[in-house]
């Protein structure tokens, strides 16, 4: 049995020996990790089964909080320790306190949220940077599927019918940018990534070749 | 509360009893919150597992308005389960081959320990109104006295549900050092003016009855159970929703065909108010129930922003706070609050709404997910010993 002893209160508990990064997370999230220093505050806003923030906890000692609707994955953190909060994003992000984070990251999740524009404000009101990630509806693929078959797109980056799927504000990088720029936030870091989740070479015609991006934004 | 669901399958925890023991003394008193002092004070309390060498193991569990120490199992000879059976146990959510599970029954209740029922040393009769008014943080005082006696150096978790969520909170913020966890369901920091205005109703139910005599009526050899039965009937709605009740009962006649076109309880749902009713006032005190009303009116550890700062900045508790979509009660919206000044102030805090048709007395039903969420909690990586 332990001693006696005190908990770190606000910091996730660390396993005598975390699994190495490349099993723990998906390549994309691998990018948003990277951009996280050591000891952060930060929120996860959708953090599914919490691996990305597990990690963040474990390899950066940040002091990690998620947020999540589905009570499957909010029980996954549980077990994990994480500190998760069961809430609809598209609700305003009630019970956060303003500057309350460093970070606070959207991964993957920007294109299935009902007011995309409201809820950047929001996140830039809670925490002092944002990090964005998402899939670009501007990648050659999707607009050669359009051109030609007539049909909206269905590939591994999004795999669902046009009638259910979760993805109801997809946009371009181009899209996003623009809504970046009219929100006065400045854009500090891009990440543009190819079909398989690896970092781009280059940002030559960034917006026919990016399957998908990650953006660090400061206010 | 309502009524609990009992366990089939297993024993539980199997034969229990409670207990009872003498703290404090006219040397060292229980110094309350009004400035008054109490001695000796006598717990009732039950237990359920072992305590670990390290003395870090125990599961503090406080009981809600009307409940006891008696959590779990069956007492000889009763055929009764523990108000939170289906919770406490082996392999249950609060698992006794882990945890050292403690509850007690409450200062100023009547299950036991010391409170208005009890008789005062100063005058060789029972306290009635002459008790001090006691806190929730006096209760937590009084605990705190018996986790000592039992030799838990620091608990693993405090949980309560809605006034022992209260407590459970108290005790995060009481005694920081000696709290791994609290779990605090369907609860709210602080009363808003109408569940004050249903507690005030209730009390004057019972003060009203012309057998109160003034908080004296075991002098008058009578017991105020009219109106003690009113305030039970009247709470008990609050803690169930409408659509429960109508799923129960909808406008369902007992034992007729017809209307009785009089005042004879026409309806199922008048009856089964009537049998709460006379149920409770027989194991329950009216002016417990006025002293213990009264202590969740004046609960308020966050008055203001500078208060809940200076309060919370010790305090390293994980918190699971949990509420239920139809709670009416102590709505979800009251728990938000408590999660929102937790993240004010860095705590760990994770928190859940639970879907369920049983409005406030979910917390002590079989909710599928709100147990899987308790047991993950409690059995989470780096909690607990």
């Amino acid at each position: 049995m332990s001693e006696v002893r005190p908990t770190d209160y606000g910091t996730c508990p660390t396993a005598a020996e975390p699994l190495p990064l490349e099993r723990r997370l998906r390549k994309d999230q691998r990018h948003v990790f990277d951009l996280i220093p050591g000891g952060a505050r930060v929120l996860d806003l959708g953090c599914g089964d919490g691996a990305l923030l597990a990690a963040l906890c474990d390899h950066r000692g940040v002091q990690g909080y998620g947020v999540e609707i589905d009570g499957d994955c909010i029980l996954a953190c549980i077990k994990q320790g994480l500190a998760v909060v069961h809430e609809d994003i598209d609700e305003g992000l009630a019970v956060h306190p303003e500057n309350g984070y460093d970070y606070v990251i959207l991964s993957q999740t920007l294109q299935a949220t009902r007011h995309p524009r409201r809820l950047l404000q929001k996140m830039a009101k809670v925490g002092r940077a944002s990090v964005v990630s998402f899939p670009n509806f501007g990648h050659w693929r999707i607009r050669l599927s359009l051109l030609f078959k007539g049909r909206m797109p269905k590939n591994e980056v999004l795999p669902y019918e046009w009638y259910d799927t979760p993805n109801i504000h997809l946009c371009t990088l181009a899209d996003f940018e623009d809504l970046v720029r009219a929100e006065g936030f400045t854009v500090k870091r891009r990440i543009l990534l190819d079909i398989h989740g690896d970092p781009l070479q280059s940002s030559r015609c960034a917006g026919w070749r990016a399957s998908s991006a990650v953006y660090l934004l400061g206010g | 509360m309502g009524d609990t669901q009992s366990t089939a399958g297993d024993d539980g925890v199997g034969e229990v009893e409670t207990q009872l023991v003498e703290l404090f003394t006219a040397e060292a008193p229980l110094r309350l919150d009004s400035g008054a002092t109490l001695a000796p004070v006598t717990l009732a309390y039950e237990t359920y597992g072992r305590l670990n060498a390290a003395g870090n193991n125990a599961v503090l569990i406080c009981h809600a308005l009307s409940g006891d120490a008696h959590v779990a199992g069956v007492h000889p000879g009763k055929a009764n389960r523990g108000w939170w059976d289906n919770f406490v146990g082996p392999g249950r959510p609060i698992d006794t081959e882990r945890h050292f599970v403690v509850c007690s029954n409450v200062i100023g209740g009547c299950s036991g320990s010391t409170g208005p029922g009890s008789t005062n040393p100063a005058t060789g009769r029972a306290y009635g109104l002459d008790f001090p008014m006691v806190t929730t943080a006096d209760m937590v005082r009084a605990q705190r006295a018996l986790v000592d006696h039992l030799g838990i150096r620091r608990l693993a978790s405090v949980i309560g549900g809605s006034v022992g969520g209260m407590q459970a909170l108290q005790w995060t913020l009481d005694y920081p050092q000696r709290v791994e966890s609290a779990v605090i369901i369907a609860a709210t920091t602080r009363l808003s003016a109408q569940n004050i205005a249903f507690n005030a109703v209730s009390r004057q139910a019972i003060m009203t009855d012309p057998d109160f005599h003034d908080g004296n009526y075991a002098e008058h050899g009578v017991t105020p159970h009219g109106g003690l039965a009113v305030a039970r009937m009247m709470a008990h709605i609050t803690y169930l929703s409408e659509e429960g009740l109508q799923d129960k009962f909808g406008r369902n006649l007992q034992d007729r065909e017809r209307f009785s076109y009089g005042f004879d309880r026409d309806f199922a749902v008048e009856s089964y108010l009537h049998y709460q009713g006379s149920k409770f006032v027989q194991r329950f005190d009216a002016n417990a129930y006025l002293y213990l009303t009264k202590s969740m009116d004046y609960y308020d550890p966050f008055p203001d922003a500078a208060t809940a700062a200076q309060v919370l900045a010790p305090v390293e508790s994980d918190y699971l706070v949990c509420s239920f979509s139809s709670d009416w009660r102590f709505h979800s919206s009251r728990s938000m609050e408590l999660v929102e000044v937790l993240l004010r102030h860095n705590k760990h805090v994770t928190f859940q709404e639970f879907q369920s048709t049983h409005g406030h007395d979910s917390f002590l039903l079989d909710v599928p997910a709100y147990k899987a969420t308790v047991k993950a909690f409690l059995d989470r990586r780096g909690g607990g010993p």
